[in-house]
């Protein structure tokens, strides 16, 4: 069934990392395949932040085929070869798994599709985020052993989305579970709960269009449609208006970018959302005891209505 | 209410509440017989006293624990029972088949008072999905916002939310009164066979879709109407029950009830079953 949280500070930074680590881990019961957080922290802004994997995590249920980190190690020399072949230059790395890595990179071009699509061309090889704050970091488990693996817990940022996944439409691993980028704008993220059903005829167009998909997950496509909607001028607002005709299913999303969050929730609202806002702080998550995990006080929440549309700036 | 020793078994299980339906294709009623209610109880429940009061902090306690922790109480004849710090938790306040006056001070998750019969509720905060699923009688008054699936499948009592409520309300509902102060998601009535709704606010598209029975009142304006929903008219008496109901469910008192809208269900697809599939497609 998944569990989707978000929040995001308007005027402020806070723990981004620890609160959504809190509100990921009350919806723990809605799934705990694999867990993915949409980070976005404070950065000075100049350089693009690389978070990729260079393999799959092959324990804790996983579907995928276990691979030596010899294998690993090449797919990295590579990745290397091909960044100081296109100009971008690695100002800090770091290893933090040995399958999952993050890179501070200095590259100046805006277009990130080439840069993406040579990088994704080394088997084995996935960009999960790239963007001046974003950060995507997803892996097996729940809220809590994905935090504690990666040491999110102090990062500080203005908003985050994240996911708690029950697998039901494809494997469980690391390229299926959420968030997912929207390749290939930088800082945009999405998660979803729900199932698309014209998710096949949709897929296929966008391909034909240039669209790139990494997996099989249905949730895919929200990021990749938004993705196309936006390159072809839409706003973000604009794009997920659109989402709900053009997507068909059942489904929650939220989408956020380096400065604004934003829901949708389908005509039939049958996935739940419970929705807190206040002067500067909007949180929301399929449960309210994510916001209480957060906001344990007495506070004043509501569920959207079916069809509805909203996007907070930070 | 007529003198219920004098009349007959029939209306007097109708008077009673105590009838139920066979569905299959059409209405069927079979009726209890009333004599045996006085012998009726459930087991396990317990004689309180209401100016026996305590307080309960769930605040450290799983759902089962606190569910517990109020049987427990109700059997030590408290009769008035303050939760503090629910603090949005599942399941809050289910199965209880005893008079008692429950009092929440917060908010309650999904599931909260479902399957109950007989208890005062009062909630001083929000409730999530499928809020008195089930509820026989009794009532349960939440103060602020309600989420989807609100009194699903309810046979009786009073349910009413001050605030606004989301998607499916009164869903497959089959008795009772829900009665919202503000505006009502998507497919509210869906499916219903019985009772009422009254939303004084707005209400999103498919109203009262599949209807089978019962009525939906709406002071506000109205998304689009569902499958075989129909206006009905205002009748007087309508307006002086709904008069009383909104006075005793201290909301809306001095809402203009001779301006809301009634619906029912046209009974097009009372006989679904029987029609062509030509004649179903006109139906629907």
């Amino acid at each position: 069934m998944c569990g989707i949280a978000g929040l995001i500070h308007r005027g402020k930074s806070s723990k981004v990392g620890h609160e959504l680590q809190g509100m990921l881990q009350a919806l723990k019961h809605r799934g705990e395949d694999s867990t993915g957080y949409a980070l976005y922290g404070d950065t000075d802004g100049k350089n693009f932040i690389m978070r990729f994997k260079v393999g799959e995590n092959v324990g804790e249920g996983s579907t995928s085929v276990a691979e030596d980190v010899s294998v690993y190690d090449e797919r990295k020399k590579i990745v290397d070869s091909y960044l100081n072949e296109m100009g971008a230059k690695i100002i800090k790395e770091e290893r933090i798994l040995p399958y999952s890595l993050r890179y501070e990179i200095e590259y100046n071009k805006k277009d990130l599709l080439e840069f993406s699509q040579k990088i994704e061309s080394i088997p084995g090889v996935e960009i999960l985020s790239m963007g001046k704050s974003l950060e995507v970091i997803k892996d097996l488990g729940n809220a809590k052993m994905v935090c504690d693996r990666y040491n999110l817990d102090k990062l500080v940022g203005t908003h985050a989305i994240g996911h708690a996944r029950m697998a039901t439409e494809s494997g469980v691993d690391i390229k299926s579970a959420h968030p997912f980028w929207g390749y290939p704008f930088s800082d945009v993220s999405v998660v979803h709960n729900g199932q698309l059903t014209n998710y096949w005829n949709n897929r296929r167009a966008l391909e034909n269009k240039g669209m790139r998909f990494m997996s099989e997950c249905d949730s895919e496509l929200i990021a990749v449609y938004l993705a196309e909607k936006m390159r072809d001028g839409a706003s973000l607002e604009e794009g997920m208006r659109e989402s709900l005709t053009g997507l068909d299913g059942v489904f929650t999303y939220f989408v956020a970018t380096k400065d604004s969050l934003g829901m949708a929730k389908d005509t039939m609202a049958a996935k739940p959302l419970v929705l807190y806002e206040s002067d500067d702080l909007v949180a929301m998550g399929s449960e309210e005891i994510a916001i209480r995990s957060i906001l344990p006080q007495e506070i004043d929440t509501y569920d959207p209505f079916d069809g509805e549309v909203k996007v907070w700036q930070i | 209410m007529a003198n219920i020793k004098s009349v007959s078994k029939k209306t007097k299980a109708q008077a009673m509440g105590m009838h139920t339906e066979v569905l299959t294709g059409r209405t069927q009623q079979k009726f209890f017989n009333p004599d045996e209610a006085e012998n009726f109880y459930y087991f396990g429940t317990h004689d309180v006293d209401f100016n026996k009061r305590t307080d309960l902090d769930v605040k450290d306690m799983t759902a089962a624990e606190a569910n517990k922790e109020i049987d427990n109480l109700m059997g030590q004849g408290y009769g008035t029972i303050v939760i503090k710090n629910p603090q949005g938790k599942h399941s809050l306040g289910v199965g209880i088949l005893n008079k008692l006056n429950l009092i929440f001070e917060g908010s309650l998750g999904y599931f909260g008072m479902g399957s109950c019969d007989g208890p005062i509720v009062r909630i001083n905060g929000r409730v999530g999905w499928s809020c008195a699923e089930n509820l026989m009688a009794g009532k349960v008054v939440i103060e602020k916002n309600a989420g989807s699936c609100f009194g699903a499948a309810i046979r009786g009592g009073d349910l009413i939310c001050k605030g606004s409520v989301g998607a499916r309300t009164g869903i497959d509902m089959k008795g009772g009164t829900i009665i919202i102060g503000g505006d009502a998601g998507a497919f509210t009535g869906f499916m219903m066979q019985r009772g009422r709704i009254i939303i004084l606010g707005d209400v999103g598209i498919n109203l009262g879709d599949s209807m089978y029975d019962g009525t939906i009142f709406v002071g506000g304006e109205i998304g689009s109407y569902g499958s075989d929903a129909v206006d009905a008219e205002l009748t007087k008496s309508d307006q002086d029950w709904l008069k009383r109901k909104l006075k005793v469910a201290e909301i809306g008192e001095n809402f203009d009830v001779s301006k809301m809208k009634k619906i029912v269900a046209g009974k097009k697809l009372w006989n679904y079953d029987n029609l062509e599939p030509t004649e179903k497609k006109g139906a629907i």
